[in-house]
C-alpha cells in the first residue's frame, strides 16, 4: 500500500466519482420535466406516476438490481434489442452502473424539484406572461432561477446517494475492478477479506465526503445569494 | 371637454362574458372607454377579479369574446390569445416582483420584452424611474422595499412592455392606509399622464372617487350598473353598494380665491361651493390657480335637506334644489335623496322621518345645505 490509498482503490474511487457525477447531471436533465408536470398536472395519472418515481425509496435495492440484470442482461428484453443494435448488453458494464443509478437516485432529484416548483407556486408564471415572456422564456428567465435551491439539493442527494448505494451496483455492476467497481462494494470487499485498514481508509473517506457535502449543503441555502456572487 | 364627453367618445374595450365558478355564475357584456380610468367595483366574490383575469388570458373562459382597440384575444373556443401575446400590464394584487432579480431587472424584465415602439406611449428606463419615483431604489432586491415601494416597482414594470391596456387588480389592497395614500397620487399621476386605458379592480370607496373616470359595479357576477363616474354616483341606487360613502362627484373649476379665510369659490354645472383652501395654491406665490380643474365629492351624509332659506346657519354652503327622487331605506330608518342642482346631481342622506315632516317629494324646491366637501384630487 502506497500512502494513503493503493493504486486501486484510487481507481475505485475515480470510477465512483464519474458514477456520481455522470448520473447527477443526468438526473438533474431527466427529472425537471417529470418534476414540472408531476408539480403542474390535474391528471388523473399524477398519483401513479409520482409513486412509481418514489418506488425506489421503498424498493430493496437488490430487488431493483435483480430486475435491471434480467431486463439489461443478454436474455433480457432490453439486452436483447441493445444487442440487436449493436451495442451488446448493458450487464457488468459503466452504462448499466449509469441506468441503474439513475433509477434508483431518480426520487432524490424528483422530490426536490417538485418541492420547489409547487412552493413557487403560479404567480412568477402569470407575471411572467403579463410581462410577453414565452412559456419556455418564462420557464428558463424566472422558473429555473426561482428553484436554484431545489436544484442544489437534487443535485447534492443524488450525488451523494448514488456514491452511497450498494446493491444495485452489485448486481448490475459485478464489481470489476477499474470498471464498475465503487467504493462502497471494494469497503464491502476489503471487510471480506479481513483487510481492514483499507476498509477503514475508505470508509472514513466516505464519512469525511458526505459531513462535507451535508455542510455546503446546509451553508449554500441559508446564504443562496453570497454563494453565486 | 368633460370626461363624460371624453369617455363616451368611442368604445374601444368589449368583453361579453359567460363563466361558470363554483360560488357564481360570472355573466357580463361591456363595452368600455378607450381613455381613462375604468373602475370594476364590487364586494370580495363579485366576480371583478375573475373578469379582469379573463381579459388577461390568465383564466380561460369558454364562452368570451374579448375585443382591445380593434384587436380580438378572445373569440369563445375558437381563438385564444396566450397571455404573453396580449399587449397588457397587469399589475397584481399583492406586489409580484422576482426575487431572483433587483428594482431595476425587474423593470428591464419587461422593457426588453415589450412591443417596438408604439405611438402611443414608448417609454424608456428613465421615463418610468421618473414617472414613478423610484430612482433611488434601482440596486435594491424586492425584499428591500416597502410595499407600497414595490408596488410601485410592479406598475412601472407593468408599464416597460409598452401595453394597449392596463390591468390592475386591487393595487393597494395589500397596502396599510398610510402606504396607500402614499401610492395614490402616483395613480392619478398616470392616469394624466399616460393617453392607454386602465382597468382598475377594487372594492374601496375611495378609491373609485379617487381615480375613477367610468364605473362599472358588479354584483355576485352581474353587471349592477356601468357608466360615467358621475352618473353612477349620483343615480340613487350607490347607497346599498357604497353605505356610508355613497356621495356625489362633481367636476369642478376653481374661480375664486379667499386668502382672509382661506377658502376657495369652485364652480360646477348648477352652482358653486366654497371649501377650504387646501391643495389648490400651496406653496405657489402666484396665488391662487384660477381656472384650474379639480373633482370634489359631496357625500350624502353631509346633505341637509331645508324647504327655507337659513340664513341663521354656519353651514356655507346652501344651495336650491330640486328633488329628483326619493328612495326610503329599509335599514337604519333612512332615506336618500336625489337633489337636481342645475346640470348635477346631489345626494342627501336624511331620516325617513324628516322626509315625511317636510313632504319630500318629485319637483319640490328645497335648499340643499352642504356641511362639508371633499377634495379628491
Amino acid at each position: 500500500m502506497t500512502g494513503w490509498l493503493d493504486h486501486e482503490s484510487v481507481e475505485t474511487v475515480l470510477v465512483t466519482l464519474k458514477l456520481a457525477g455522470l448520473t447527477t447531471i443526468l438526473l438533474l436533465i431527466l427529472a425537471t420535466p417529470i418534476a414540472w408536470w408531476l408539480a403542474r398536472t390535474k391528471s388523473a395519472w399524477r398519483v401513479p406516476i409520482a409513486s412509481l418515481v418514489a418506488l425506489p425509496l421503498v424498493l430493496p435495492p437488490t430487488v431493483l438490481g435483480f430486475y435491471l440484470l434480467v431486463t439489461l442482461g443478454p436474455n433480457g428484453p432490453i439486452g436483447q434489442l441493445t444487442q440487436a443494435m449493436g451495442v451488446g448488453s448493458f450487464a457488468f458494464t459503466f452504462t448499466g452502473l449509469v441506468i441503474g443509478s439513475l433509477i434508483y437516485s431518480l426520487p432524490f432529484a424528483v422530490q426536490p424539484l417538485q418541492n420547489a416548483f409547487e412552493a413557487m407556486g403560479e404567480r412568477p408564471l402569470e407575471v411572467a406572461a403579463t410581462l410577453r415572456a414565452s412559456p419556455w422564456d418564462a420557464f428558463l428567465t424566472v422558473v429555473l432561477p426561482l428553484a436554484r435551491p431545489g436544484y442544489l439539493t437534487a443535485a447534492i442527494l443524488s450525488f451523494a446517494h448514488t456514491v452511497g448505494e450498494f446493491g444495485v451496483v452489485l448486481m448490475i455492476g459485478g464489481n470489476i475492478p477499474g470498471k464498475t467497481r465503487v467504493v462502497s462494494t471494494e469497503i464491502y470487499g476489503h471487510v471480506e477479506a479481513m483487510e481492514y485498514a483499507q476498509a477503514h481508509a475508505l470508509a472514513g473517506g466516505m464519512l469525511l465526503f458526505s459531513f462535507t457535502i451535508l455542510l455546503v449543503m446546509t451553508w449554500l441555502n441559508r446564504n443562496p445569494m453570497r454563494a453565486l456572487s | 371637454m368633460t370626461n363624460i364627453d371624453r369617455v363616451r367618445g368611442a368604445q374601444p374595450i368589449q368583453i361579453t362574458l359567460e363563466f361558470v365558478r363554483p360560488e357564481f355564475l360570472l355573466d357580463v357584456d361591456l363595452r368600455l372607454p378607450g381613455t381613462g380610468i375604468t373602475v370594476l367595483f364590487g364586494a370580495s366574490g363579485s366576480g371583478k377579479t375573475t373578469l379582469l383575469r379573463c381579459m388577461a388570458g390568465l383564466e380561460r373562459a369558454p364562452r368570451a369574446i374579448v375585443t382591445v382597440n380593434g384587436s380580438e384575444w378572445q373569440h369563445d373556443v375558437s381563438l385564444f390569445l396566450p397571455t404573453w401575446r396580449r399587449p397588457l400590464g397587469y399589475v397584481f394584487q399583492e406586489p409580484s416582483l422576482f426575487a431572483h432579480l433587483n428594482v431595476e431587472q425587474n423593470i428591464r424584465y419587461g422593457l426588453s420584452r415589450g412591443a417596438p415602439a408604439s405611438r402611443k406611449f414608448s417609454p424608456s428606463l428613465d421615463s418610468l424611474i421618473d414617472l414613478l419615483g423610484i430612482s433611488g431604489l434601482l440596486h435594491r432586491k424586492p425584499t428591500e422595499l416597502s410595499g407600497g415601494e414595490r408596488q410601485r416597482v410592479a406598475i412601472a414594470r407593468a408599464l416597460a412592455t409598452q401595453p394597449q391596456l392596463l390591468l390592475l387588480d386591487e393595487p393597494l389592497a395589500s397596502l396599510d392606509q398610510a402606504r396607500r395614500q402614499e401610492i395614490l397620487p402616483w395613480l392619478g399621476r398616470l392616469r394624466d399622464e399616460l393617453k392607454i386605458p386602465m382597468l382598475y379592480v377594487t372594492h374601496a370607496a375611495d378609491e373609485v372617487a379617487r381615480l375613477a373616470d367610468y364605473l362599472v359595479v358588479l354584483e355576485r357576477g352581474r353587471v349592477r350598473t356601468a357608466g360615467p363616474v358621475s352618473e353612477v354616483l349620483s343615480a340613487v341606487n350607490p347607497l346599498v353598494v357604497l353605505g356610508d360613502d355613497a356621495g356625489a362627484l362633481l367636476d369642478v373649476k376653481v374661480a375664486e380665491h379667499d386668502q382672509r379665510w382661506n377658502l376657495v369659490r369652485v364652480e360646477f354645472p348648477g352652482g358653486d361651493l366654497w371649501l377650504r383652501d387646501k391643495g389648490f395654491s400651496t406653496g405657489d406665490s402666484r396665488g391662487p390657480c384660477t381656472g384650474k380643474s379639480a373633482r370634489v365629492r359631496v357625500l350624502a351624509r353631509d346633505v341637509s335637506i331645508a324647504t327655507e332659506r337659513s340664513t341663521h346657519t354656519s353651514i356655507q354652503n346652501i344651495l336650491p334644489c330640486v328633488v329628483e327622487s326619493v328612495v326610503a331605506e329599509l335599514e337604519e330608518s333612512q332615506s336618500l335623496v336625489q337633489l337636481r342642482c342645475g346640470e348635477s346631481i346631489l345626494l342627501a342622506r336624511v331620516t325617513s322621518r324628516a322626509v315625511a315632516s317636510l313632504g319630500l317629494i318629485r319637483g319640490m324646491q328645497v335648499w340643499a345645505q352642504i356641511k362639508a366637501v371633499v377634495l379628491v384630487d
